[in-house]
Parts: structure tokens; C-alpha cells; sequence
């Protein structure tokens, strides 16, 4: 079976005094090989979490999550991963950072050389292969980010707030580049993220989760993502069906805060 | 409160020689200002440069634009030795920039004497002022008329001499005659009288103390001029002091900083790795090292001087003692400080354990661990001067223990300016390693 399916996955954690938070409950979920989601809702919602558990970092206390077949039970290079800024090794050249994981392998110096040469030039980063990662820019770190987590291989790229960190601009270059990417390798890549405008972008499917206890709240199949292959991104926005969704969600999401501020006062009192 | 009172008598203490120092200082500033005025007129002289610092109209409190002006540098260090140089009488200082010195060459005053009936009689006192080293009698002078006789007296600069003026008067102190005037002046016991090249004080017995001019120049004893400090560091790099030369002393100092450091290093970062690494290490040496990071290395030296005596092997082990902890403390913060991010990434690039270890907890924390040896060295430097001046057989601060016990003040300040000077080059060259080693640093 190919894909990535998660399977009832609950996720308590025990607090200090005594109590414990249910960060996630009967979280079900099948992506297909290939599929762009991306998850957004409030903090709190528990989707940090979903991908922490996705990668391995975390063991769920209900449930499991099964990759082609296979029972996650830790990280692994089939799951690759692309943080929101600072997980770059600083004290390797660009071309170092690249190619961490063929070297993990133990794959030889040559096709080495040839996979990073290629990602580099595929990110746009052909001529800054000797360069250290703080001489770039962060829109330039997030891109070596990207070709390191390709450079394995991944069946699953997950990406927790990868444009978080960026101004508006550079985001809105980087959003093309993980379309033009997701289409090119065809790789199944979950994505996080705060801005409801990047979820409808870069989500073949959208995720909306509600808090406590984290949990899939609406799922959306939407057209955009397939839109901005070959568009440009500001004529996606353009769309009309692109402003309703927005509203929706951006109305959605304004409800649960209302509702957890509500419930924090109640609580105060 | 008797411990009360003691406190507040040296705090007494203390206050008035601070105020005795308050017009030096004040002098002293007033330098630095007058300097800067001369630097401001000057400045006006030169093309003015028009960076981006100079084209700032707010300068007072944005700390981004006060840095360190070169000259004002290198002016307070040609001033330390001009200084140094003006109150020692150097001859590498035209002598007109010279403070005052001692007073040298003749001198006389005269004094008058009462006996108990009423009779008085003045005599003269010839004094001749020599400067110090050099042997000169007292002048032969004719003991004149009357019961008071004429004396004469030699002193050496900034010397003081009691003379018992009524030895060789025909009525003395043994028949109740008394000093009762100086220079015609009044006196009784405690008085001061100044005659022109010094002064005369009366002492409680009656007796005159002669006390020429000191000047304001430092005597060599207490401080010597820098060209005999540097003609002494010659004399002893040469020769050698207590048996050893200078670079030997030098050499043992910086051979057991070297060896300790290194040692300390050795045990202390896989001790900070593990800590960091593992919950049981970390409860278990937690207590230890925050235990001993507190404790000063010297106050370990009595217990390592009884253990393992005064040999090279108890200042190698003071000496790894205090980089130790250090260095484990560095080692364990460079762990903890890394970041998850990097770990969970390396991790997802399919590293295992000992690759992660290696690719990637090992040089993020390297920083963490240079910061540290910079700490330890410096430490280190200044543990192992003191272990030498409590005891040592050769070693800087063995030279400079030693020189000052026989008053040999320029060994004394030539030591603390090559400790200084090398502690300093042992930064600089941490720093410098710093760089090449860990370009990284900070940049994370």
C-alpha cells in the first residue's frame, strides 16, 4: 500500500500537577503518494504534533500512523524534514549541508557531487555551493533546507512553518518554488503553517484542526495548488472561489479563538 | 561591635588614603581632558572623513557610534610611561619634564640653645645632601665661639637624619639644656620648621630630625626607572635570576598552563559531554562540578602543596583542576545549547547516533568549548602565578615573590609586565584559533 495513512491517532500528555492535555484525539487521515496537504488551525491545535508524531520525534499514546506499509516507529530518511529557520548545520559549507544524507548513507563522493550539484541548480543556489549557510539570506537558507531534505530522497516531506520566518516577498518566491518542486519529484509533502493564504496555495487538500482536544475540524479538496503550477501565484489569489474559502476558514479559525479566550476568562473567574 | 568598629577604622583608613590620591587623580584627569582639547583643535587641522559614523548628528547615548578612539590610546600609553618615567627621574626624559626630585647638594640652619639658667647660644649646621648610592662624609667645620659648637652632617637623598645637635656642645641635653629655636624660630618638642632645603622637626627628646626635601620623585627602591627595569630584563634573560634565565622562568610558567590546561581538557570535555548527553551523568557529577566551580583554584593550593608538594606535579594538578571544571561546564552547555531543530533534522537525513554525535552535536558545541578554554587558560595563567608565589623553584611568580623579599623592585615590575604582556598574548591567540577553528560562532 503507498501512501501515508494515519489511524486514529490520540495523544495525551501528562502535566506536572497531576493533570494532562489532550493534544490530539482520533486524528484519521489517508494521503495518497503525491498529494500536497496542508494543516492549519489555531495554537494549540495539536498540528505541530501530528508532524512530530509523522516524523518520528514523537510516539503516539492511541493509534498509529503506517508509511507504504510500514508502522512509523522513529525518524527516518523516508520522511524527510524542513524546519522554519535554524536547522541548518552552520559549520558545513552550503554544499555540505546538501549532501548530509546521501553522506549518512555512505553513498561515494561522485553521484554525491552530481545530486547536490543538481538540487543546487534546481533551487537556484548553483553559485553559492561553497559559500557558508550564514553568508545567505534566510529565503536562501530555506532553500538549501529544501535541497537537503531532497537530496534523501524522501517519500514524505514534512514541513513545519518552512516560510514562517520570511518576509512577505521572498515567501510568496519560496510558496512557487515548493509548487514547482512538489510537482517535479511528485513527492507527498504535508505542510504547516500559520497563514491561511499559504494554506489554500500549497493545499492539494486543507486541513482545518480545532483545539482542545486536537482534532481535524473541515477538509478541504481544493484547486489552487494545481492553479499555481504553472501561474502566477497573485492570479491564483485572484480567484473568486479563492476569496470565499479564504472568508470561511479566516471565520472559522476567528470562532475558535473567540472560544478558547472565552473559555480561558471562564476559567480565570 | 568591637568587629564593627575595627571595619570602621579601616574604612577610616582607607578614606584618607583615597583622599591623600585625589589630587593625583584629579591631575590625572584633568590630563585626559586637556589631551582631548589638543586631539578636538588638532582634528580640526585634518581632512575630516565623511563615513557613515562622522555624518551622525546624535552621538551621545547611541552606543553604535563611541569606539574606541586610536589615539586617545595610544596617547594614555605613552603617558603611563612618561608619567613613570617623570617621577623616577629618568634620563630617558629630558630633565625639564622631571617633577621635582629630592633636594641634592648644601645646606644649613642654625639653632639656638637655653640652658635651665636662662644662658643661650646659636650654632650652625652644615648639611651636605647626597644622592643615594654614592658615600660622602660629613664637612669638617670649625666648631665656632660659645657653648653651642657648629655641626655638620651628610645624608643621603631622601633620608633623614636625627642629629644630636648637643653632643659636642659644652652644655647638653644631660644638663637640661634645651633646642629652643631654629633659624631663630621658636621650637619645643613636635614643632617643624622649614629652612629651605627641607625641613627640621623637633623631636619628642628634644632632638632636631633633619629631613631634606624628598621632591615628588619615587625613590628607586619603590619604584625604578623604566630603564632600569629594562636593563634589568636584559641582565636577567642573559644571566638568569636564582639560577634560572628568564625564559626558563617564563618557559616553567607557561609549560605547566599548557600541560594542566591540556590535561583539564582532556577529562573535563567528555565529562561535559556526557553530562549533557545522559540524564545519570548529569545527576551524578551535577553536585560535583557546581560544587567545585565555585571554589577558587587557590584556595585548593594548601591542599595540593600538602598532597603532592611543591613540585611540578602539584601545579600540574592545581592547574587541571581549575581548567577542569571549566571545560566540563563549557563542554555541557555547548551540548544543551544545540538546537532540536538540528538534531530532529540530522535525524530525519538518516544519521545515527554516532553520526549525529559527530556531524552534528560535536561542532555545534565546539564554540561553547573555545569560550571555555579561553576562560581556562586565563584562569590558568593567573592560578599558576600564584601557586609560584607561595612556593616554587623557578617560575614568574617564584621571580617576582623572591625579587620582592630582597627589594628588587625593578625584577618586580619587569615580572608583572611580561605576565601581564603574556597573559594577554595567550588571549590573543585563543581568540585567534577562535577564528580559525570555529568561524561559525554566533552564527547559528
Amino acid at each position: 500500500m503507498s501512501g501515508l495513512s494515519i489511524d486514529k491517532i490520540s495523544m495525551r500528555f501528562d502535566l506536572p500537577n497531576g493533570g494532562s492535555v489532550q493534544a490530539l484525539k482520533d486524528v484519521s487521515l489517508d494521503l495518497k503518494a503525491g498529494e500536497l496537504l496542508s494543516v492549519l488551525g489555531p495554537s494549540g491545535c495539536g498540528k505541530t504534533t501530528l508532524l512530530n508524531i509523522a516524523a518520528g520525534f514523537l510516539a503516539p499514546t492511541e493509534g498509529r500512523m503506517v508509511l507504504n506499509g510500514n508502522t512509523v516507529e522513529g525518524p527516518g530518511p523516508e520522511r524527510g524534514m524542513v524546519f522554519q529557520q535554524g536547522a541548518l548545520f552552520e559549520w558545513m559549507s552550503v554544499r555540505e549541508n546538501v549532501g548530509f544524507g546521501p553522506k549518512m548513507k555512505g553513498m561515494a563522493a561522485k553521484p554525491k557531487a552530481e545530486i547536490v550539484d543538481h538540487l543546487l541548480d534546481v533551487v537556484g543556489l548553483g553559485a553559492f555551493k561553497e559559500k557558508a549557510v550564514y553568508e545567505l539570506s534566510g529565503g536562501m537558507q530555506q532553500r538549501v533546507a529544501l535541497a537537503r531534505c531532497l537530496a534523501n530522497e524522501p517519500d514524505v516531506i514534512l514541513m513545519d512553518e518552512p516560510l514562517g520566518a520570511l518576509d512577505a516577498l521572498t515567501r510568496e518566491k519560496m510558496q512557487g518554488l515548493v509548487l514547482k518542486l512538489w510537482k517535479e519529484t511528485g513527492k507527498t509533502i504535508i505542510l504547516i503553517t500559520h497563514s491561511v493564504e499559504e494554506a489554500l496555495l500549497l493545499g492539494e487538500r486543507l486541513l482545518v484542526m480545532a483545539p482542545r482536544p486536537g482534532r481535524i475540524h473541515k477538509e478541504y479538496r481544493l484547486p489552487f495548488a494545481e492553479m499555481g503550477v504553472d501561474k502566477d501565484l497573485r492570479e491564483v489569489k485572484k480567484h473568486p472561489q479563492f476569496g470565499e474559502v479564504r472568508e470561511e476558514i479566516l471565520g472559522m479559525i476567528w470562532d475558535m479563538e473567540e472560544e478558547i479566550m472565552g473559555r480561558n476568562e471562564g476559567e480565570g473567574s | 561591635m568591637n568587629l564593627l568598629s575595627q571595619l570602621g577604622a579601616e574604612l577610616g583608613a582607607v578614606f584618607v588614603t583615597l583622599l591623600s590620591a585625589a589630587p593625583f587623580i584629579a591631575g590625572y584627569i584633568a590630563i585626559i581632558l586637556l589631551c582631548a582639547l589638543i586631539w578636538q583643535t588638532v582634528k580640526k587641522f585634518l581632512t575630516p572623513k565623511a563615513d557613515y559614523g562622522s555624518l551622525k548628528t546624535v552621538t551621545f547615548g547611541d552606543e553604535s557610534a563611541v569606539t574606541s578612539n586610536t589615539v586617545a590610546s595610544v596617547v594614555s600609553i605613552v603617558l603611563i610611561f612618561v608619567l613613570w618615567a617623570a617621577f623616577t627621574g629618568s634620563k630617558l626624559l629630558p630633565s625639564f619634564l622631571h617633577a621635582p626630585g629630592a633636594f641634592e647638594g648644601t645646606g644649613e640652619f642654625s639653632y639656638t640653645v637655653t640652658t635651665p639658667d636662662g644662658q643661650t647660644d646659636d650654632a650652625t649646621v652644615s648639611v651636605v645632601v647626597f644622592p643615594a648610592g654614592s658615600d660622602v662624609d660629613a664637612p669638617e667645620v670649625d666648631p665656632g665661639e660659645g657653648f653651642a659648637k657648629n655641626d655638620s652632617v651628610a645624608i643621603a637623598a631622601f633620608r633623614s637624619e636625627l642629629l644630636r645637635v648637643d653632643e659636642n656642645d659644652e652644655i647638653g641635653r644631660d644638663q637640661d639644656a634645651v633646642v629652643s629655636a631654629i633659624n631663630g624660630v621658636a621650637v619645643e618638642p613636635g614643632s617643624v620648621v622649614d629652612v629651605g632645603f627641607g625641613d627640621v622637626e623637633i623631636s619628642r627628646r628634644g632632638t632636631p630630625n633633619i629631613k631634606p626635601s624628598g621632591g615628588m620623585q619615587m625613590e628607586p627602591i619603590w619604584l625604578p626607572a623604566p630603564e632600569a627595569v629594562w636593563s634589568r630584563v636584559t641582565e636577567i634573560a642573559s644571566t638568569g635570576f636564582r639560577n634560572s634565565t628568564l625564559a626558563e622562568h617564563l618557559g616553567f610558567s607557561l609549560f605547566r598552563v599548557v600541560v594542566g590546561f591540556i590535561l583539564g581538557a582532556i577529562v573535563g570535555i567528555p565529562l561535559g559531554y556526557a553530562m549533557g548527553l545522559s540524564n545519570w551523568f548529569r545527576g551524578w557529577f551535577d553536585p560535583i562540578v557546581e560544587f567545585m566551580r565555585p571554589v577558587p583554584p587557590l584556595a585548593l593550593i594548601p591542599l595540593v602543596i600538602i598532597w603532592a608538594g611543591i613540585g611540578e606535579v602539584g601545579k600540574i594538578i592545581l592547574l587541571f583542576l581549575a581548567a577542569l571544571w571549566i571545560m566540563a561546564i563549557g563542554a555541557r552547555s555547548g551540548v544543551s545549547g544545540v538546537r532540536i531543530s538540528k538534531v530532529h533534522a540530522a535525524y530525519s537525513l538518516g544519521a545515527s547516533k554516532w553520526q549525529i554525535m559527530r556531524y552534528v552535536i560535536i561542532p555545534n558545541s565546539l564554540p561553547e568549548i573555545f569560550t571555555a578554554a579561553r576562560v581556562a587558560m586565563g584562569v590558568c595563567w593567573g592560578t599558576v602565578v600564584a601557586a609560584e608565589l607561595v612556593a616554587a623553584e623557578k617560575g614568574a611568580g617564584m621571580m617576582i615573590m623572591t625579587a620582592s623579599k630582597f627589594q628588587n623592585t625593578d625584577i618586580v615590575i619587569m615580572g608583572i609586565i611580561l605576565i601581564g604582556i603574556i597573559g594577554f598574548s595567550i588571549d590573543m591567540l585563543m581568540r585567534w584559533i577562535e577564528r580559525l577553528l570555529v568561524p561559525w560562532k554566533g552564527k547559528g
